[in-house]
C-alpha cells in the first residue's frame, strides 16, 4: 500500500514537471491549451468546419463552459463583456463562412476598445482553400485590418505554439483581438502533443515601450510648475490594471481629473476630483476647462474626435503629457510636449514619485462651479423632470439609489448610452462597459451575458434602447438556456433617439428614418421564460426597478420615456470643446 | 561595370525641412517573413488612400527576416505616423524612414528591342552604352537590355530607344540602401536575442546625422 501511494506520487510529479507527450488531435491540443491558459468559458456556435473541435469539446464540458449564443456577433459580443468585467481574454468559437463574416463587427469593436479576446474559426480543408468550397471564406484577410494578429492553421503541429501566441499577444501590451483560423483537417490531425508552454515573447513584438525616465522627470517638472494642471484619464488605467496608482497619483497632485467614456469607474464617480465626463456629450465643465488648462496629463487614453472636438481649437494653451503604452498613440491626434512612453502601472508611480503633494482647491472649484451651471441648467430637470413623461436621467438616478453604484452597468449605443454614462454611479472599476469606439448598437444585450459570467457575483443591469434591443434580441435565448441572471432596461423612446436628435438640431427636423416601431417586449421576453414589465407611469419606476433587482433571475424591464428629448450638453461636430452647447 | 553617379542630392524634392510639404519618402520595414504580412502593411497605406509609388519585399541579409522597401509621397509628419502604425504590427520588427537625400537607390529596367534595328543602327549600341545599358539575352529576334538608375534616367533610355522600335519595357521597384545606418547588421542580429539592448528596441528613426528620433 505505502509503496504503492509513493510510486504514485512520484509518477503525478514527474507528469507536471516533465513535458508530457501524448497523440492528440488538433482538436484535443486546442482544448488543452484553453485550460492551460486558464480559460474557464467559451462562447460560440457550432457549423460544419468546426465540427471537429466541438467533437472535442463533448468531452472536455466540466472543464470548459460552452455557452451556446444564437448568432455569431451575439457570441463575440459576449465574449467582449466577459473580456471586459473579469480581465481575461475572451474566447470565442465560430465555423467557416457566415459563422466567421458574423464576428466581424465584434472584432472591430474589440479592435477600437482594446479589448483582449482569441477567436477561433473554423475554416475548410487544407486542400480546399481558394476553391470557393462550401462555406470557405478568405477569414484571414477579412479580418485583417480589425485584428492585433490573426493567423491560419492548417498542420496540428503548430496548435500549441500559434495558441500560446494568441493568447500573449491578445492580453499584453495594448490588449486585442486575435483571429486564428483552423482548416478542418488540422483539427482532425492526430500528432505528438509535447505539452503546453504559454508564450512570453516575441521577438518582433515589443509589448510595452522602454520607460524613459528623463520624460518622467520633465512631465513632473511640468505638473510642479502648473497652476492649473488637468488629469484626463481613459480605459488604459483599467486595462494596465493601474487604478489603485492613478487613485494615489491623483490624489497626491490634487489634480481634477476627467474621464473618457471607456475610463469610467477607474476611481469611484463620487471622488472628489473626480470632475466629470469628458466629450460630445460629456460634463461641461471638463469640456469647457480642457481649452483653459495650463498642463493636460492624458493618461491610456486616445484622444477620439468625440472626445477632442475640433483639434485644431482643442486644449491649443496647454503643455500635453501624454502617458501611453502604444507608441504610435503618440503625437496621432495632439501634439505632446512630454510624452511618456509605457506601461501606466509602472510609470504612473514613478510621476507620483516626483510630484509634489498638492491641494489645487480654487481651480477645483472652478470646476464646481461649472458643476452648478449644468446641475441648473441641464442636470436637475433631467433627473427630476417636471414633465408627465419619464426622462432616462432619471432611471439611472433611481437605479444608482438602488445598486448603491455597485452594479455593472452594460450600455448599448445611442441617446441613453451617454444619458447611463453620464449619470450612473460607479463605485469600482470594471463596471462600465460599452461599445465606446466603434459605436456598435445590439452589443449591449450579449455583452450583458458575457459581463455576468465574467463577474458571477456582481450585478449586471443592460440599459438599451428600444432600436439596439431589436438588433440582437435573439440572444435572449442564450439567457433562456443558460438562466444566466442578467437585468435588462429597455428605455423606449420611440425613436432613434440620437439620429433624430441630430435631425432636430442640424437638419431642421427632417425626421428620415428614425421613427421605429417595436414588439411588445415584454411579450417577447415571456416567449423565451423571461419575467418582465413594461411601464410609463412614474409612480411605478422605484417599485419597478426594486422589482426587477431582486427577482430570482433575469427581467426586462421597459421604460417608457420622453419621445423627442435631447442629450446636453453637447460639443456640436466640428466644435470646440470650449463651445459646448447646454441647449 | 561601372554604375553611374551616386544618388546625388538632386533627387531630393522640394520642400525638405519645411514641414508639411510632401515629398518622397523611403520606409524599410524589417519583419518577419509571414504569410499576410504584406497585406497587413499595404492596408496602412490603403486605409488611408495613401498612394505606395513602389514597394520592393525580398529576404534580408538575415535569414528568416524580410525587408520591405516602400516608397511613397507624403509629409513628414504623415510617414512619422505610418511608420509608427507599420512597427505596430506584431510581426514587424522595425521602421525607418528617410527622405531620398539620405538613401542611396536604384531601380532596375528592361527593354526588348528588335536585334535587326541594333544590328543596322550603329547609333543605337552607342546611345545603349552612353546610358550604362547592357545585354541580357540577345536573340536573333531580339535583344534584352538592362539598365539601373534612378527613375529620370531609365525613363531618358525609354524616350531614347522609342523610334528604334522598343517591343517591351518593364521596370523593378525601387531599393534603397540607406546611408548613415552603419551597423544596423548587427543591431538587426540583437533583435534574435530575447532581451534587446534599449538602443535597439527603442523607437527610433535613423534621421540624416544617425539622430535618434526623440519627441
Amino acid at each position: 500500500m505505502e509503496t504503492q501511494t509513493i510510486t504514485q506520487e512520484i509518477g503525478e510529479t514527474t507528469a507536471a514537471t516533465q513535458p508530457v507527450s501524448k497523440e492528440l488531435s488538433g482538436s484535443e491540443a486546442l482544448l488543452e491549451a484553453l485550460i492551460v491558459e486558464g480559460v474557464d468559458t467559451i462562447f460560440g456556435y457550432p457549423g460544419g468546419a468546426i465540427m471537429p473541435i466541438y467533437d472535442a469539446l463533448y468531452d472536455y464540458s466540466e472543464k470548459l463552459n460552452h455557452i451556446l449564443v444564437r448568432h455569431e456577433q451575439g457570441g463575440i459580443h459576449a465574449g467582449q463583456g466577459y473580456a471586459r468585467t473579469s480581465g481575461k481574454v475572451g474566447v470565442v468559437f465560430a465555423t467557416s463562412g457566415p459563422g466567421a463574416t458574423n464576428l466581424v463587427t465584434g472584432l472591430a469593436d474589440a479592435q477600437i476598445d482594446s479589448t483582449p479576446l482569441v477567436c477561433i474559426t473554423g475554416q475548410v480543408f487544407a486542400h480546399l482553400l481558394g476553391t470557393d468550397a462550401f462555406q470557405e471564406t478568405d477569414v484571414i484577410n477579412i479580418t485583417t485590418p480589425i485584428t492585433k494578429w490573426n493567423y491560419q492553421v492548417t498542420d496540428a503541429t503548430e496548435i500549441p505554439e500559434v495558441i500560446a501566441k494568441a493568447f500573449y499577444i491578445a492580453r499584453s501590451g495594448r490588449p486585442g483581438p486575435v483571429l486564428i483560423d483552423i482548416t478542418k483537417n488540422a483539427q482532425i490531425q492526430k500528432f505528438q502533443f509535447e505539452g503546453y508552454t504559454p508564450c512570453n515573447h516575441i521577438r518582433s513584438y515589443r509589448p510595452k515601450p522602454i520607460v524613459r525616465p528623463q520624460y518622467i522627470q520633465q512631465a513632473a517638472e511640468l505638473i510642479n510648475n502648473a497652476k492649473k494642471p488637468f488629469i484626463i484619464w481613459g480605459q488604459g488605467v483599467i486595462l494596465g490594471s493601474a487604478e489603485k496608482e492613478f487613485k494615489a497619483f491623483v490624489e497626491k497632485s490634487g489634480i481634477p481629473a476627467a474621464w473618457t467614456i471607456l475610463g469610467a469607474g477607474a476611481i469611484p464617480t463620487d471622488h472628489p476630483q473626480n470632475v466629470g465626463m469628458l466629450g460630445m456629450h460629456g460634463n461641461y465643465g471638463p469640456n469647457v476647462l480642457t481649452n483653459e488648462c495650463d498642463v493636460l496629463i492624458a493618461i491610456g487614453m486616445r484622444f477620439d474626435d468625440r472626445v477632442t472636438g475640433r483639434l485644431d481649437k482643442y486644449a491649443k494653451q496647454a503643455k500635453v503629457i501624454h502617458l501611453d503604452i502604444d507608441p504610435a498613440e503618440i503625437d496621432k491626434n495632439v501634439k505632446s510636449t512630454v510624452p511618456v512612453w509605457g506601461d501606466c502601472k509602472e510609470t504612473i508611480p514613478m510621476l507620483t514619485q516626483l510630484v509634489e503633494q498638492r491641494q489645487h482647491t480654487e481651480w477645483l472649484n472652478t470646476f464646481n462651479e461649472y458643476t452648478r451651471k449644468e446641475v441648473e441648467q441641464v442636470i436637475h430637470e433631467e433627473l427630476n423632470p417636471s414633465t408627465e413623461e419619464m426622462t432616462m436621467g432619471e432611471v439611472i438616478k433611481h437605479l444608482n439609489e438602488l445598486t448603491n453604484g455597485d452594479a455593472v452597468i452594460v450600455t448599448d449605443v445611442g441617446q441613453h448610452q451617454m444619458v447611463a454614462c453620464r449619470y450612473a454611479k460607479f463605485n469600482n472599476t470594471r463596471s462600465n462597459v460599452t461599445s465606446g469606439g466603434l459605436g456598435t448598437m445590439g452589443f449591449a444585450l450579449p455583452a450583458a451575458i458575457g459581463a455576468k459570467f465574467g463577474a458571477q457575483q456582481r450585478d449586471v443591469v443592460a440599459i438599451i434602447g428600444d432600436g439596439g434591443f431589436q438588433m440582437t434580441l435573439q440572444e435572449l435565448g442564450t439567457i433562456m438556456q443558460t438562466g444566466v441572471n442578467v437585468k435588462i432596461v429597455i428605455l423606449n423612446n420611440r425613436f432613434l433617439g440620437m439620429v433624430r436628435q441630430w435631425q432636430e438640431l442640424f437638419n431642421q427636423r427632417r425626421y428620415s428614418f428614425v421613427d421605429i416601431q417595436s414588439p411588445d417586449f415584454v411579450t417577447v421576453a415571456k416567449g423565451y421564460g423571461i419575467a418582465g414589465k413594461s411601464i410609463s407611469d412614474r409612480s411605478e419606476l422605484e417599485g419597478s426597478l426594486k422589482e426587477m433587482l431582486a427577482h430570482d433571475g433575469s427581467f426586462l424591464l421597459e421604460v417608457f420615456v420622453t419621445k423627442e428629448n435631447n442629450v446636453f450638453p453637447m460639443v456640436p461636430q466640428g466644435c470646440s470643446v470650449a463651445e459646448i452647447r447646454l441647449k | 561595370m561601372e554604375n553611374k553617379n551616386q544618388a546625388n542630392n538632386t533627387s531630393l524634392s522640394p520642400g525638405e525641412g519645411q514641414g508639411e510639404a510632401k515629398q518622397e519618402f523611403n520606409i524599410t520595414v524589417y519583419t518577419e517573413n509571414q504569410i499576410g504580412l504584406l497585406n497587413r502593411i499595404a492596408i496602412i497605406f490603403t486605409r488611408r488612400k495613401i498612394n505606395i509609388d513602389s514597394l520592393n519585399t525580398s529576404p534580408s541579409e538575415i535569414d528568416s527576416i524580410h525587408r520591405f522597401n516602400i516608397v511613397i509621397t507624403e509629409s513628414e509628419e504623415v510617414v512619422r505616423k505610418l511608420t509608427r502604425q507599420i512597427e505596430k504590427q506584431v510581426e514587424v520588427l522595425k521602421v525607418y524612414y528617410h527622405t531620398n537625400a539620405d538613401v542611396v537607390w536604384q531601380e532596375l529596367a528592361l527593354y526588348k528591342v528588335s536585334t535587326d534595328v541594333i544590328a543596322e543602327k550603329v547609333s543605337v549600341e552607342r546611345l545603349l552604352r552612353e546610358n550604362g545599358a547592357r545585354a541580357v539575352t540577345i536573340r536573333k529576334d531580339y535583344t534584352v537590355f538592362e539598365a539601373t538608375g534612378h527613375r529620370e534616367e531609365t525613363d531618358n533610355l525609354i524616350k531614347i530607344l522609342q523610334p528604334y522600335g522598343l517591343i517591351e519595357f518593364v521596370r523593378s521597384a525601387r531599393v534603397a540602401i540607406i546611408k548613415d545606418s552603419e551597423g544596423f547588421n548587427s543591431k538587426l542580429r540583437e533583435f534574435e536575442r530575447l532581451e534587446p539592448g534599449e538602443e535597439v528596441i527603442e523607437n527610433e528613426y535613423l534621421n540624416q546625422g544617425q539622430k535618434v528620433f526623440t519627441m
